[in-house]
């Protein structure tokens, strides 16, 4: 049980320097569409830029401290997206039968759907967000001391489990139903959407459902406000925003058991 | 002309094919409609009337652009990018010895997975919507028409601009860069992102002006009702984008067409 874990690092690592081998041939190429798919993740940034050209707070938000959600939302997203994006391929493989040829070799199949077509280039939206968070604490009087330090960075990294768990979840309903692959971009690119607008925007309702059903708020929305000092809304306390490693934890057992669940129930092609 | 509707008719079937698929589209289309809602509610809150709309407009706008979104092809469409995917494998060589006119062929397969997704992307975030929140409809016959008419034109602009692209592809080996531009310039200048009247000064007159406007921003205005204009100049303004697009597009096949050289085997 152990050993298959601690050699799965080295295999994923393996695998995607494949991919990044490939895309490099053309460096030019490589560089051209990083840079576009910084341009165009950026976009929803511009979004709230124009929009603080009318306005000076959005939900009790100032500028800076809406670039920080964007930053946080874009950053875990981005990372989630760039190791664990390629696994909503999923469908595609099991509907042609090429799933097949995962399963007979000597690595989890888990970790070759995860590595297939490892695109580097989809580091663009973390890097973009990463200057737009530079941006954010250049503007933000944050009290900072090591502990929020570590924190901080924490937090991205439980957000960024948050999102790829649910990569792997949307991709694990994909042995229920093939085609269904733009059902988890609701919840993952929507959910980026969605958490780099203050939730408490959206309604009691939202705020209940992306804390206790679909734990998005965790991703940046609690961290981001403990780190701010704001309350946190529906009556929650405000440590509430230093759990969310443990959230990471329960949706990462949640992912495993549907992804286990789902491979389980594969019966390949009848062609 | 008869060829050309049987072709429509063949693509809207097959676009009709992908059924759970086409629903978990607009499942999707959805949420991202309550999301824009959420944050449109908010916006409007702090400034009531901004640009000129009110939140029944600014909630409006958020379910028609979803619904637009695919039928649109805002982000690319499945059929364009195949031509695309034809021009450089170098199968458009079988196209253009068809008896048919190029981007009339080409024209019919989009018309036909436009309908289909208007019908069911477009209808079913709307519907919802519609049951959710006072959103606003066209209260008269002619304003339907109207908004049949700046639809169907907003689909012709967005295939005019798609099919440019995508015939870049004989000039050009790797057209992904190009393909990344239209999808940059078409996020930005459509609506997409936040209405264009919410553009301030310079911004927002230059991004009304440009062809994408008249994919998503002007059809939706003519909805509202809300063109600077009104309704008849927005559609002459869509018409003039298709005058020169469609042109562009019919030069641009005739000179690929001596271009071309196909191999034997």
């Amino acid at each position: 049980m152990v050993e298959p874990i601690l050699r799965a690092p080295s295999q994923y690592w393996m695998l995607i320097m494949m991919w990044v081998r490939s895309s490099m041939a053309y460096p030019a190429s490589f560089v051209l569409m990083l840079f576009s798919s910084m341009v165009l993740t950026v976009m929803d940034f511009v979004a709230i830029v124009l929009m603080f050209s009318h306005i000076s707070s959005f939900g009790g938000f100032s500028l800076a401290e809406m670039a920080l959600l964007y930053a946080t939302a874009s950053i875990t997203l981005g990372i989630a997206d760039l190791f664990t994006g390629s696994i909503e391929r999923v469908g595609e493989r099991i509907r042609t039968g090429t799933f097949d040829a995962y399963l007979i070799r000597p690595v989890p199949a888990f970790l070759q759907t995860a590595a297939d077509g490892f695109a580097l280039r989809r580091i663009g939206r973390p890097l973009q967000a990463l200057v737009v968070m530079v941006f954010a604490f250049s503007r933000l009087d944050v009290d900072w001391t090591v502990a929020r330090g570590i924190m901080l960075v924490v937090s991205i990294a439980a957000g960024t489990v948050i999102f790829g768990a649910i990569f792997v979840l949307g991709a694990a309903f994909q042995f229920v139903s093939v085609d269904s692959a733009e059902l988890a971009n609701s919840f993952t690119y929507g959910g980026q959407t969605l958490t780099q607008y203050p939730l408490a925007v959206f309604g009691k309702e939202i705020v209940r459902a992306v804390t206790f059903v679909v734990p998005l708020a965790f991703v940046n929305y609690y961290p981001v406000l403990y780190l701010l000092g704001k309350p946190a809304p529906l009556g929650l306390p405000s440590w509430i925003g230093l759990l969310s490693p443990l959230v990471a934890v329960v949706m990462v057992a949640l992912a495993s058991l549907a992804w286990r669940g789902g491979l389980r129930r594969y019966r390949s092609t009848g062609s | 002309m008869g060829v050309y509707w049987a072709i429509a008719v063949r693509s809207l079937r097959r676009f009709s094919t992908y059924r759970i698929a086409t629903a978990s589209g607009a499942f999707t289309n959805t949420v991202f409609g309550f999301i824009l809602c959420g944050i449109y509610l908010t916006l409007w809150h702090e400034r009531p009337g901004l640009g000129g709309y009110d939140t029944a407009d600014a909630l409006t706008f958020a379910w028609l652009q979803q619904g637009l979104l695919m039928p649109v092809g805002i982000w690319g469409a499945t059929t364009t990018g195949e031509l695309g995917e034809r021009v450089r494998s170098g199968e458009i060589a079988v196209d253009l010895y068809r008896p048919t006119h190029l981007l009339l062929w080409w024209l019919s397969v989009d018309l036909g997975r436009a309908m289909f997704q208007l019908v069911v992307r477009g209808g079913a975030p709307l519907l919802v919507g519609a049951l959710v929140f006072d959103l606003k409809f066209p209260s008269t016959p002619q304003a339907w028409l109207a908004v049949a008419a700046g639809v169907f034109l907003a689909i012709l602009v967005s295939f005019g601009i798609r099919y440019l692209v995508a015939l870049s592809g004989f000039w050009i080996t790797d057209t992904r860069g190009m393909e990344q531009l239209a999808l940059v310039l078409s996020t930005f200048f459509s609506g997409m992102i936040l209405p264009l009247v919410v553009f301030p000064g310079a911004i927002g007159a230059i991004a009304r002006a440009t062809p994408w406007a008249a994919t998503m921003q002007v059809p939706i205005d003519i909805w509202l009702g809300r063109n600077p204009g009104g309704t008849g100049s927005a559609l002459l303004f869509q018409l003039g984008w298709i005058v020169v697009l469609l042109l562009g597009a019919q030069l641009v096949t005739s000179v690929a067409t001596r271009k071309v050289v196909i191999q034997g085997g």
